[in-house]
């Protein structure tokens, strides 16, 4: 029996708004506890809340970016549960009109292009944090977290495999980033997502019983997730057992979920319109203008990289993958540089460098790498010499100029110089002169190599080349 | 010189401070006299604020000389006050001390007022005769045996019995203007979003609103001029266009139009009432006004509405007492869970957890359109059924309640009974309108009656001109004979 | 209308309440007689008339997006009942 398996996301972004949704405390990750608060996000008796519009701006920018209508008319609600990093045991977040809904997002997954659904945007708020103690006997609270904006992304159940989930999220990633109202740091939790995954018989319409898993904080996490939540849940169906709608935990470390100690109580959050709070009203005109605000979103950077300058499919699609490599490629190419050769040393060196420290920032701007490209088109240096003098840039934040010139990586033409060398390896390597004189013409390879070697790449090959077939063609005249 | 500053108005003790008759020290001393030897028969204080007070009064001397300056007035306890008590009148908040203080109070403070103390309240404004205090009983001055109304029944008896020039009161579905009824004082309710309530600890957003509680209808107007204006810190607060409430105060009410429900003065109310607000009507025909019957259909379900919104409301804005941030801990518990509802539950008291319950269940899943919302849509038509009669009628007259100040413990078994006793005053509240309670007279107990006047949307200029027009003409009657007082 | 026990039971452990058997009959009486009053609102017709949330005509009351100074740790935890190294402290929380 093949069976289909059936996703939808719910993603939560903290927007990077400075003060907090509803009162002017600082949104700064990290600080001491309770540090960041004030009687409002605290929800001292007699506290009220008040709305940043920034933060409605920044929902309105994500929901034009996703493709969704903005409301004219939307307003928060209550949500009321009890939990200890809840202070007011409500959360204020919206229910019946949200601010953005009914959009789409286009994914690019294994070579194929896929749209996935956006249901809604929403508008919350977020709960502080718990921290438990080291005897286990108590837990902490800290509201430093209460309070920043949240807006809460769910996905039509448009997915059909944990790659497209992970897709879709790296998605959504990179568009938030792109119309900067979220930075997404997945390790500072500021990016969340939780996965809602069924699975039924390959072409049936109906849906099968889903389950949830919260809080997933990293695209490879979710990726592990679906995936091994699909396999659970198949394996149980062929096994004659029941899929339970239930929400699990998903152990990273471990590879696997459980079940969250539920006492089957749906929640009744009782949800009613927040009398604290007066509507919120965007006039056609204000919706227009945030559109017009918006940046060049990454499909709109594709475009323009491959049919304006030339750039193949596959390096515009990596480069536009985040805003900050497609700032840095423009900065390059704004800067002089050919934006292939551009894109080339983004692509290989700058990406390897990424991935091995473990890093989304390139330590240096696009002018840096432009100059560095002028310094071997200028034929000052050699490509190999190139890339040792980028990992230098990255490691060591010293521009290009500066580490050729402090380490005397320039390339020597000087012929009178290279005349010695070439003098000397010719003397030092009779075999392959007479291989080469008695018609083995590839034996000139290996003279040029030890040459290089000599002189620790430094050599310019077209001079040195000039010189050995000069001198070899001298010994042949003897 | 020798006064009772028991029978002062707001004027009255402006003017001796600004003549230099009294001292604000003096004054604020006088006070403390007048509560220490009022508080075992009346009880109208939950905490003092000695100290504080005479700092404060310092203030007048060095020069602060607002209409406000010096002069002592008192706070409900259910205002927040920087590093001052502030209990809600219930074992919850019983050692809470806010770090910051409500806007309103705030305002006051500015103006250079002598805050003398907290009064004592219905437990979380829960309640219409302050029986339901978790600290104590607070006795009208009247006739110590009966109720001071509720839910700021200290407010109101602190002003009638002169332990304070005026005070201030919180008004969710009556609370200002019935207690000021029972106790003989001018007790009103501005138009929701006129006063701020930052500060005012929630009971029902939608509907609570600050207001002053004073002997006279002109200081009524002088404290919500202080008080009232747009806050930024309370997204409800509007910016009503009014600079002053006092203005047009004095002029003649010849030639307005009133009404008067048929339902106010249908069976119900007792028969004193009746007559004494008969014998009003008389007196604003007698003054030019005219005053015509009509129909309020809407009347009887205001009470229905106003239980449902303001339960709900309330039972979301209590959640946040849960033994975790400040207020009261259960000394019973073994986890989280216990915490929560054994702190709750020993917390809170019985009225509290009843409109809880009702809440709660009026906003479950299965009965949220069958309650809240639908209590919502009777909202509307309570709203229009008033807009369509202030399009014909300046203002609207009756009863404040159905009956005088009635005995303690007589209607504590009983939640519907005392429900049915904001009959007048609940659809005000509803509809977010300005109303006024003025004394109108006694009954054959010799216990007072509350005349109530409800305007139009921001127009309390109105009301204050009318009722101020029956005040200036009519006695006003104090619980107390006038004594000179040594000071 | 009829409030059964476990309409009681649910709603005081929604609201995080604990009432006793007795105080469970009470409620399930109050509670009946007081909801039972308000079914009165049903014989109101309300077709069409929509839902009030708001007495005022007012929308997008707003602040700018400035930061204001955060009270001290010290006043944020001055009323509570237990706290630990700068944070409120509850029993263990389990997930």
């Amino acid at each position: 029996m093949k069976y289909e398996i059936v996703i939808g996301l719910e993603i939560h972004a903290e927007l990077s708004t400075k003060s907090k949704i509803f009162c002017g405390c600082t949104t700064e990750f990290g600080g001491e506890p309770n540090t960041h608060c004030c009687p409002v996000c605290t929800s001292m008796p007699g506290t009220l809340p008040v709305m940043n519009e920034k933060v409605i701006e920044y929902a309105a920018k994500a929901g034009l970016a996703m493709n969704c209508s903005i409301a004219n008319f939307s307003k928060m609600d209550r949500k009321n549960y009890f939990y200890p990093d809840l202070p007011k045991a409500y959360q204020i977040s919206q229910f019946d009109l949200p601010i953005c809904s009914n959009g789409f997002v286009e994914i690019d997954s294994a070579g194929e292009n896929k749209t996935i659904g956006i249901t809604r945007i929403h508008m919350e708020e977020d709960a502080g944090k718990l921290l438990h103690d080291e005897w286990g006997k108590s837990s902490l609270v800290d509201y430093n977290r209460c309070g920043v904006p949240l807006i809460e992304i769910v996905s039509e159940p448009d997915m059909r495999s944990p790659q497209e989930a992970r897709d879709f999220a790296e998605k959504v990633r990179s568009i938030l980033q792109y119309v900067d109202v979220s930075d997404c740091r997945m390790q500072e939790g500021s990016l969340r997502a939780d996965v809602n995954l069924s699975v039924r018989p390959a072409g049936s319409e109906e849906f099968g019983t889903r389950t949830e898993m919260k809080n997933l904080n990293s695209f490879r996490s979710i990726f592990r997730a679906a995936e091994a939540e699909a396999k659970r849940q198949i394996r149980l169906i062929e096994e004659g057992g029941t899929v339970i709608q239930e929400t699990r935990r998903w152990d990273d470390d471990a590879g696997k979920s459980h079940s969250m100690r539920t006492k089957e109580e749906a929640h009744d959050y009782r949800y009613f319109p927040e009398p604290d709070l007066v509507p919120i009203e965007l006039s056609d005109e204000r919706i227009n203008n945030i559109k017009e605000s918006l940046p060049e979103m990454p499909w709109e950077r594709f475009e323009r990289y491959t049919k304006d300058m030339g750039i193949p499919e596959y390096d515009a699609g990596l480069i536009t993958a985040s805003v900050r490599t497609a700032d840095f490629f423009e900065q390059a190419v704004t800067a002089g540089a050919d934006p292939k050769t551009a894109s080339n040393w983004i692509m290989g060196d700058l990406m390897k460098l990424m991935k091995e420290i473990d890093t989304e920032e390139i330590p240096f701007s696009g002018e840096d790498l432009a100059e560095l490209i002028h310094l071997i088109k200028d034929g000052r240096i050699s490509n190999n010499i190139g890339s040792k003098v980028i990992e230098k840039m990255f490691r060591t934040g010293r521009k290009a100029v500066t580490i050729v010139k402090e380490e005397g990586l320039e390339v020597v033409s000087d012929e009178g110089a290279l005349e010695a060398i070439v003098d000397k390896v010719i003397s030092a390597n009779e075999k392959s002169v007479s291989d080469y004189l008695s018609g083995k013409k590839k034996a000139i390879g290996f003279l040029m190599g030890q040459i290089m070697k000599e002189t620790r790449g430094k050599a310019n090959p077209g001079v040195v080349n000039k010189i050995l077939l000069k001198k070899l063609d001298s010994i042949g005249d003897m | 010189m020798k006064f009772d500053v028991r029978k002062f108005t707001i004027k009255e003790a402006a003017k001796l401070l600004e003549k230099g008759e009294i001292s604000a020290q003096e004054l604020t001393e006088a006070f403390y006299d007048v509560i220490d030897a009022a508080d075992e028969s009346v009880g109208a204080y939950i905490s003092l604020n000695k100290k504080e007070a005479f700092k404060q009064s310092e203030k007048y001397a060095n020069g602060n000389k607002g209409t406000l300056a010096g002069i002592p007035m008192a706070v409900k306890d259910n205002m927040c006050i920087n590093g001052m008590k502030t209990t809600c009148g219930s074992r919850m908040l019983e050692g809470f001390k806010p770090p910051y203080t409500a806007t309103a109070v705030q305002r006051l403070i500015d103006e250079g007022a002598v805050i003398l103390g907290k009064l004592n309240m219905d437990e979380f404004a829960m309640g219409g005769s302050t029986e339901n205090s978790y600290f104590k009983n607070t006795r009208n001055p009247w006739n110590n045996d009966m109720v001071p109304g509720g839910s700021s029944g200290g407010s109101a008896a602190a002003v009638a019995s002169g332990q304070a020039v005026y005070a201030l009161g919180s008004d969710t579905g009556g609370s200002i203007r019935q207690p000021a009824a029972f106790c003989g004082v001018v007790g009103m309710k501005p138009t929701y979003g006129t006063v701020s309530r930052y500060g005012l600890v929630a009971f029902a957003s939608s509907l609570d609103q600050i207001g002053p509680i004073t002997k006279t209808v002109e200081d009524s107007a002088i404290v919500l001029n202080a008080i009232s204006g747009k806050d930024p810190m309370d997204s409800t607060s509007v910016d009503t266009g009014i600079t002053d409430y006092t203005y047009g105060i004095s002029e003649d009410p010849a030639g307005m139009k009133a009404c008067i429900p048929v339902q106010y003065l249908a069976g119900g109310i007792s028969p004193d009432v009746k007559k004494r607000i008969e014998e009003t009507i008389g007196f604003y025909e007698k003054s030019g006004v005219t005053v015509e019957e009509v129909e309020l259909k809407l009347a009887d379900y205001a009470i229905a509405a106003y239980y449902i919104i303001s339960s709900a409301e309330a039972s979301s804005n209590l959640a946040r007492y849960d033994g975790i941030k400040y207020g009261f801990r259960s000394e019973n518990f073994s986890n989280l869970s216990e915490l929560y509802s054994n702190t709750r539950t020993e917390g809170f008291g019985d009225e509290v957890k009843r409109r809880i319950m009702l809440g709660t269940y009026a906003l479950s899943s299965g009965y949220y359109d069958a309650y809240y919302k639908k209590a919502l849509k009777v909202r509307t038509l309570i709203k229009q059924e008033f807009d369509g009669l202030f399009r014909k009628y300046d203002f609207i007259l009756g009863p404040t309640a159905p009956t005088t100040a009635y005995r303690i413990g007589e209607k504590a078994e009983n939640p519907l009974e005392m429900y049915l006793g904001d009959v007048f005053t609940v659809s005000v509240n509803i509809a977010g309108l300005p109303a006024v309670s003025v004394p109108c007279g006694l009954d054959s107990k010799g216990l007072p009656v509350g005349l109530q006047l409800i305007g139009k949307a921001y127009d309390e200029r109105t009301i204050l001109r009318a009722a101020n027009a029956y005040q200036s003409q009519n006695p006003l009657h104090l619980p107390f004979e006038e004594v000179s007082h040594e000071i | 209308m009829k409030i059964s026990k476990d309409t009681v039971e649910y709603v005081a452990n929604l609201a995080r309440l604990n009432p006793s058997s007795d105080e469970i009959e009470k409620l399930s009486k109050d509670m009946e007689q007081i909801l039972g009053y308000m079914e009165k609102l049903n014989s109101l017709d309300t077709t069409g008339v929509s839902a009030m949330e708001h007495v005022e005509h007012i929308s997008n009351i707003l602040r700018t997006d400035t930061v204001v100074e955060s009270f001290e740790r010290e006043k944020i935890l001055s009323n509570a009942p237990d706290e630990q190294d700068g944070a409120f402290k509850v029993p263990r929380v389990v997930e």
